[in-house]
């Protein structure tokens, strides 16, 4: 991070703070000096099986407390299986990572969801789930999509085993200042255009480079107008621009997710919470480092051709030529990724076929996900020897749904509806592509062999995910209604 | 950390330099889930030779390595620091360190001092004509003396400092607890704790 120009500096000036400025400054425990990080204080500390085991062990080691247990949390998801829960986990690592996880919480006094309890599921779907996510908080985990928190209006950010373990004992953090980059996204999305065409149009324009060093602000009337479940798809995917962070400033539709979950401020404390995040919001006049305007009635289904989430179309183009491409690096990069997404150049996107359609991920797990694809594909026939999982990204969201019936509707399809965790979106447990296998996915990443070693990933919408699992090629809701089917 | 004075104890003559990560710690052994217990996994590849210099019963219990240049090379894990660790190394001596392993160890609490090349073929001779001979590593001083013979090392201030004051980057941290507890104690009441467990208010 050369030439990072210090937040706190670019609208001191003036006194107007955006959100992210204001959250920093709120939880600002020393100030560094003379190129010392900034100490920041954490209020909640998510953790997971993979990245807490060592960070413990440390812990352990030099004989220290964990500082506060009742700001941290665990659940159980990266590894666990999606398919007979009840039985020990086949997998010698994976077992002990969770055994690990077991005995690590009940030493420390962590509270942990544990396969089979009913607030288990990926660590990003949990901490909103139960309302811990709330505006103006930061919030550390060690994963690098803890950017989904973001989308509350609260500081996300993830991070690696030793700070973790930082956390653990200091609740804090020492940190540099971050850039602030605002993505203002006017107008207004057609239907059949979701906030994961928005974030993979975002990432398509700014390169996966392009948020390195900021935190970006999503802002705009298309933001306004989506839910929760749509900012946090937004955010999730924010760190595939490369960005520290996502952020979105908190309102009515914040508030109302909020109200009633099991850890949301009550009564008075409502209120009280609720005017302080009335005063979150961006500054009018405040100043940003950068500024990216997208136009929300222009966007259509997004997908990705290549290996990395930047590498995108419109779902009515086709795969790029990389003799198009002028910066050399970024060709070479679209050559070897064309080579292992076996494609060719100038094939439209709608005639590509899949094996494999995943819905699931911390990205579009939720329950609004569930359903919008559920709407699409009932009454439907799946395509012919095309196989779809879907996997709920908590053990709540999967019960939510059965009680809406749509699992019945998954089933019906000839989907397969699973327990929840991270699955197909990295491939830990046994939910893996085959070499060469195709897959629509909804999860973030589709780097080479991330979903299974050989397999061949297009990143989606859960729209397009459902309609491609009816038509068996890559397509969006539109394209249904061209068939008549609607 | 323990704070970090003088060491002294067995040293052993590594003659090889460009030791990268993926020799002190070999891929492999890096699925572990404890922090500890990675004595075994040092220099394994190396040490299924019974010739191999740490596995000679003369340099058992070593806590000096005088390694050749360019000690630590490659990638950046941890594991590698603390599998010399574990195993009972306090110093690495050599010529030149790669950057990431020096400053991790520095974390760590093992001691990486910079020697000419000259001292460390001196100290290479030395060790060998004795196996088994200790030596007294003085980081106040920063010195390593074994008789007679006293040779400097070098280290960064900064580094130095931490060692000296047994800080790792959670004890940097905590010098300042005053000023965290202090902010604790002005944290609203309302902010969201996840003990004890509560249920959700209405259903949603
Ligand atoms: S669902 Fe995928 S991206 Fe999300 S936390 Fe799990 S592995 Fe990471």
């Amino acid at each position: 991070m050369t030439n990072v120009i210090p937040t706190s500096q670019v609208s001191s000036s003036t006194g107007l703070r955006t959100l992210a400025e204001k959250v920093w400054d709120k939880h600002l425990v020393t100030k560094g000096e003379d190129g010392t990080p900034d100490l920041i204080y954490i209020d909640l500390h998510l953790l997971h099986e993979v990245t807490s085991p060592q960070a413990f062990d440390g812990l352990r080691l030099a004989n220290r407390k964990l500082r506060r247990p009742d700001l941290t949390i665990a659940t159980e998801d990266h590894n666990t299986p999606t398919l007979a829960i009840d039985k020990p986990i086949a997998d010698l690592t994976s077992r002990t990572q969770i055994e690990t996880l077991r005995r690590n919480c009940a030493e420390y006094g962590v509270r942990l969801h544990s396969l089979g309890d009913i607030e288990q599921g990926i660590v990003h779907v949990v901490g909103p789930q139960l309302g811990l996510t709330q505006p103006g908080i930061t919030v550390v985990c060690g994963d690098s999509h803890t950017s989904t928190h973001g989308a509350f209006g609260a500081m996300a950010l993830g991070i690696g085993t030793s700070e973790v373990e930082h956390v653990m004992a200091t609740q804090t953090l020492p940190l540099n200042p971050f850039k602030t980059m605002a993505i203002t996204v006017n107008g207004t999305l057609r239907t059949g255009v979701t906030a994961k065409d928005i974030i993979l149009a975002v990432i398509a324009k700014i390169g996966t480079g392009g948020g390195a060093g900021y935190v970006l602000e999503y802002r705009g009337e298309a933001i306004r107008a989506l839910s929760m479940e749509g900012r946090m798809t937004i955010c999730n995917m924010s760190i595939e621009a490369g960005a520290r962070a996502g952020m979105v400033a908190p309102d009515q539709t914040t508030y109302d997710y909020l109200e009633g979950r099991a850890h949301a401020p009550r009564g008075a404390d409502w209120d009280a919470a609720v005017a302080y995040w009335q005063t979150l919001a961006t500054d009018d006049g405040a100043s940003f480092d950068a500024e990216v305007i997208i136009d929300a009635n222009e966007l259509e289904p997004f997908v990705t051709w290549g290996t990395n989430p930047g590498q995108g179309v419109s779902l009515s183009g086709s795969v790029p030529n990389p003799a198009d491409i002028v910066d050399a690096n970024e060709r070479s990069a679209a050559e070897r990724a064309l080579e292992y997404m076996d494609l060719t150049a100038g094939t439209p996107m709608k005639e590509i076929r899949v094996d494999t359609v995943f819905l699931g991920s911390c990205t579009n797990s939720r329950i609004e996900d569930l359903r919008a694809a559920a709407e699409i594909i009932k009454g439907k026939t799946k395509a012919e020897g095309l196989r779809m999982m879907v996997v709920p990204g908590s053990a709540r969201v999967r019960i939510e749904a059965e009680a809406e019936g749509l699992d019945q509707i998954f089933l019906d399809f000839g989907a397969e509806w699973r327990f929840a965790g991270c699955s197909m979106c990295l491939g830990m447990n046994p939910d893996q592509l085959e070499p060469g296998e195709r897959c629509a996915s909804t999860s973030n990443r589709n780097f080479e062999g991330r979903q299974g070693k050989g397999g061949r990933t297009h990143l989606v919408s859960p729209l397009v995910a459902a309609a491609t699992a009816i038509r068996g090629t890559l397509s969006g809701p539109w394209d249904l209604v061209q068939d008549g089917d609607q | 950390m323990q704070k970090f004075t003088t060491v002294t104890g067995i040293a052993v003559p590594l003659r090889r330099s460009n030791v990268d990560t993926d020799q002190i710690i070999p891929a492999v052994h890096l699925k572990r889930v404890t922090r500890t217990g990675f004595e075994d996994a040092l220099f394994a590849a190396w040490r299924q030779d019974p010739d191999f210099v740490i596995n000679k019963k003369e340099y058992q219990g070593g806590r000096v390595l005088i390694a050749g240049a360019d000690f630590g090379i490659g990638s950046s894990r941890e594991h590698a620091v603390w599998a010399l660790r574990d195993y009972g190394f306090d110093v690495v001596l050599s010529p030149r360190f790669g950057d990431i392993f020096r400053g991790n160890s520095g974390k760590q609490g093992l001691l990486a001092g910079q020697i000419s090349e000259a001292d460390a073929e001196t100290l290479w001779n030395l060790v060998e004509a004795a196996p088994g001979i200790e030596l007294t590593v003085d980081l106040v001083g920063k010195t390593v003396r074994v008789g007679d013979l006293t040779v400097n090392f070098e280290i960064d201030d900064y580094t130095r400092w931490r060692l000296l004051e047994g800080l790792d980057d959670i004890g940097l941290t905590l010098r300042d607890e005053a000023r965290i507890s202090e902010f604790e104690a002005t944290r609203e009441s309302w902010l969201p704790q996840t003990l004890p467990a509560r249920s959700p208010e209405s259903t949603h």
